[in-house]
């Protein structure tokens, strides 16, 4: 016996005990989940820390309705498998109750709405951690984020006053009103995500696999035909073998051109890689320079 | 071998020199075994600290294409003159605009035999406790010195707290080589300087590289200009260095995390304490006391997952069972009952300061150990650390922000510590200041009882 760790059993330990940290120190925690690659592998990590007990939290996805229908499907046959409780909010009903009001036009997006349904649905439940799965390799805002990560009564980040974070001893302590998000996989790269999920055999939802699928070409991105967008003059649909690197909004998250139709296809095809998974597949992150740290600044996840 | 007067050695040529760019992503994509190594790095604009980093990911294959097309854009729109690689590490709006570096950022990148991570600090003085965050999970430091001129107190400052960290290696890396002709005599004098310096702290592993960060001098591939450096380059000291030791295997340390009770009908009578191990290798039948309390009993089974496993050591997360029904809660510890640690009221520590509101005797804070969280006053503040001269100011009366300092406090309940010395998991604490509840400061443990 070696007592040595590969990367991936360091970097799943950390987490683990990243999310029993939270179940003991905070009173009502939830995990977020997208149906996307991110997410899947933070309710695996959830198994790990709490079986053969239940999750001490709820599952939470926040439905902007413009999901694609895979996803849905996959997230319905993930939580009946875990036996977990599963909440939805919906982006709908905040516009319906006059929340937020729907963008319009070929460009318009629920994304940036999502932020309000959120921030209600952890209001309303009285939500005082949230889980998330976002890794600091994507983003530049997001490098220099806190593992837990504090959000003020209005749910907003303010990257210059972050509690120091120092060997394992995280603090959670907050005021009524206040939460923490919390990143169990804030150390991840994209390969270690795929690596992880071979090594586990995870299922993760079929749009991640290249499949022929009707798309159109705008700004560079290759986005599904869908019933949410508007083809502006000029864009003509066209079939494509494509796959999905995040899940997202049908409206605000474009395909890449791949033929890998296997788990080993895939961590080939990012391992090799030049292109960051954000860079190459979300229009959300091409508005300015700044675009994730200003939503984040307003309780984006 | 190239060693200094004082012993402290430049690492061993490696056998396979490499040569090209041999650092493709080929990391094998489901097998993929490779360890994990955390650096801490720390520098100011000037030192070169961005320009090896942006080197390190931009060799090893870890910058993509749009991130630097960014990093052009940007460089450009500033007039920058060159391709600005710390714009790679500085995300905020407020670093960009005022060309700073605010905080702790972390990096990935990834060779066939090791993932690593750098959390990225800036140097200056007011940072330090940015400085002792990325070191308090540290295996390795990388202190840059700028051959020209030469060892500096911000490379003293640097070498010192990763000393108060227990950072097991270290990396001088004598940057700008360029600038003054690769000259050996040079790289000698700081070598000699630097090794003095660390005599007086607590550095068993410190490695010398002459480096050229801009030109890619011994950082990736061996450089030409050096013949008389017989060494390795720096990537390929990163991914060698014996870091397995480091972890102490020696005594058990268990602190109990959360209790897993399913209380169903499959798992009527499942009782299990999970946490991640802090120390030693836990066996099934091997006999545990379960401090404060005292009272012992023997592993039954270790849980995951996965499956009952036969051993567990740092860092795994488990689930411990044990033989008997003991009154077991979070903040608990199982050790051997040979080998406990100091179930201690009081301790003496090196305090790293990082409030707003400066230290004072007498001031009541939460503290957190392990899983354990109390209550502690500090007593007294023995004396202040001047971080660049290492003399102690009795006569001190606070300790401000970024400053450091030993303290001797009391708790409301006792903790279970080891030494920092001989545990860096059972031997360090952060106080919490109870009206702000931010954390304020990093102790590690000098004594307890």
């Amino acid at each position: 016996m070696s007592y040595e760790l590969s990367h991936l059993e360091s970097l799943e330990a950390e987490a683990i005990f990243i999310m029993r940290e939270v179940a003991a120190e905070l009173e009502r925690p939830v995990l977020l989940f997208s149906g996307g690659k991110d997410s899947i592998v933070l309710l695996r990590l959830a198994e790990k820390a709490f079986r053969p007990g239940r999750f001490p939290f709820p599952v939470m996805h926040v439905d902007t309705g413009h999901n694609f229908a895979e996803v849905i499907a996959f997230r319905d046959r993930e939580i009946e498998r875990l036996g977990e409780r599963l909440i939805v909010a919906l982006v709908q009903d905040s516009i319906d109750a006059g929340r937020v009001r729907e963008e319009t036009g070929p460009r318009a997006s629920r994304n940036r709405l999502q932020t309000t349904t959120l921030l209600d649905a952890i209001a309303e439940h009285g939500f005082d951690a949230a889980f998330g799965g976002a890794r600091r390799d994507e983003e530049r805002a997001r490098a220099k984020e806190r593992v837990f990560s504090f959000r003020d009564d209005f749910g907003q980040w303010d990257p210059k006053s972050q509690r120091p974070e120092l060997w394992q001893l995280y603090n959670g302590r907050i005021r009524k009103g206040e939460h923490v998000r919390v990143f169990p996989i804030s150390n991840w790269t994209e390969l270690d995500v795929w690596q992880y999920i071979a090594t586990e055999r995870l299922e993760v939802p079929s749009i991640y696999y290249a499949h022929t699928r009707q798309v159109f070409e705008r700004d560079g991105m290759l986005y599904a035909l869908n019933p949410h967008v508007e083809l502006i003059d000029g864009e003509v649909p066209f079939d494509a073998s494509v796959r999905y690197r995040t899940v997202g909004d049908m409206t605000c998250t474009g395909a890449v051109r791949s033929t890998a139709t296997t788990l080993a296809d895939v961590v080939t095809e990012i391992a090799a890689t030049r292109i960051t998974e954000r860079g190459e597949t979300r229009a959300d992150d091409r508005v300015t320079e700044a675009a994730m740290e200003d939503r984040k600044r307003e309780g984006y996840f | 071998m190239v060693s200094s007067t004082n012993g402290h050695a430049v690492p061993e040529q490696p056998a396979d020199v490499r040569s090209g760019e041999v650092y493709v992503n080929d990391v094998s994509p489901l097998r993929g075994r490779s360890e994990l190594l955390r650096i801490a790095t720390a520098g100011s604009v000037d030192d070169g600290k961005s320009t090896l980093i942006g080197r390190l990911l931009h060799d090893s294959k870890s910058i993509f294409e749009d991130q630097l097309a960014h990093v052009a854009q940007t460089s450009e729109r500033r007039g920058d003159g060159y391709l600005n690689l710390s714009l790679l590490t500085d995300g905020l709006r407020a670093e960009r605009e005022q060309g700073i570096t605010i905080d702790v950022a972390y990096r990935y990148f990834q060779t066939p035999r090791r993932k690593f991570i750098i959390a990225d600090t800036p140097g200056h003085e007011q940072y330090t406790r940015n400085m002792v965050t990325g070191a308090s999970t540290a295996s390795l430091s990388i202190v840059l010195v700028d051959a020209r001129h030469g060892v500096s107190e911000q490379t003293r400052r640097h070498a010192y707290i990763a000393s108060l960290l227990r950072i097991p290696h270290l990396v001088v890396a004598v940057n700008k080589m360029d600038l003054v002709a690769y000259s050996e005599d040079t790289f000698y004098a700081i070598l000699d300087e630097m090794t003095d310096w660390a005599a007086r702290l607590a550095l068993p592993d410190i490695t010398f590289i002459p480096i050229s960060a801009l030109h890619g001098d011994n950082v990736v591939e061996r450089s030409w200009n050096m013949p008389w450096y017989g060494g390795a380059p720096l990537l390929y000291h990163l991914e060698h260095v014996v870091i397995a030791p480091d972890r102490n295997l020696a005594d058990v340390r268990f602190p109990v995390q959360w209790v897993i009770r399913p209380m169903n009908d499959a798992h009527h009578d499942y009782r299990g304490y999970a946490g991640q191990v802090a120390g030693g290798v836990l066996r099934p039948g091997a006999e545990v006391v379960a401090l404060p309390g005292g009272r012992s009993s023997r592993i039954k089974a270790i849980d995951t997952f996965d499956g009952e496993h036969e051993e567990a050591f740092p860092t795994m997360s488990v689930t411990v069972r044990l033989e008997h029904e003991l009154d077991i809660s979070r903040g608990d510890m199982l050790v051997e009952a040979d080998d406990a640690p100091v179930v201690a009221r009081e301790l003496e520590a090196n305090l790293c300061w990082m409030g707003e509101q400066p230290l004072s005797p007498g001031a009541r804070y939460t503290i957190k150990h392990t899983t354990r969280t109390a209550r502690a006053v500090v007593d007294q503040l023995e004396y202040r650390v001047d971080v660049n001269t290492l003399a102690h100011d009795r006569g001190a009366a606070e300790l401000g922000l970024n400053e450091i300092g030993r303290v001797r406090l009391r708790t409301s309940a006792p903790l279970m510590v080891d030494l920092y010395a001989r545990n860096r998991t059972t031997g360090s604490f952060i106080l919490i200041d109870e009206s702000s509840n931010d954390t304020v400061g990093a102790g590690m443990v000098v004594s307890a009882r």
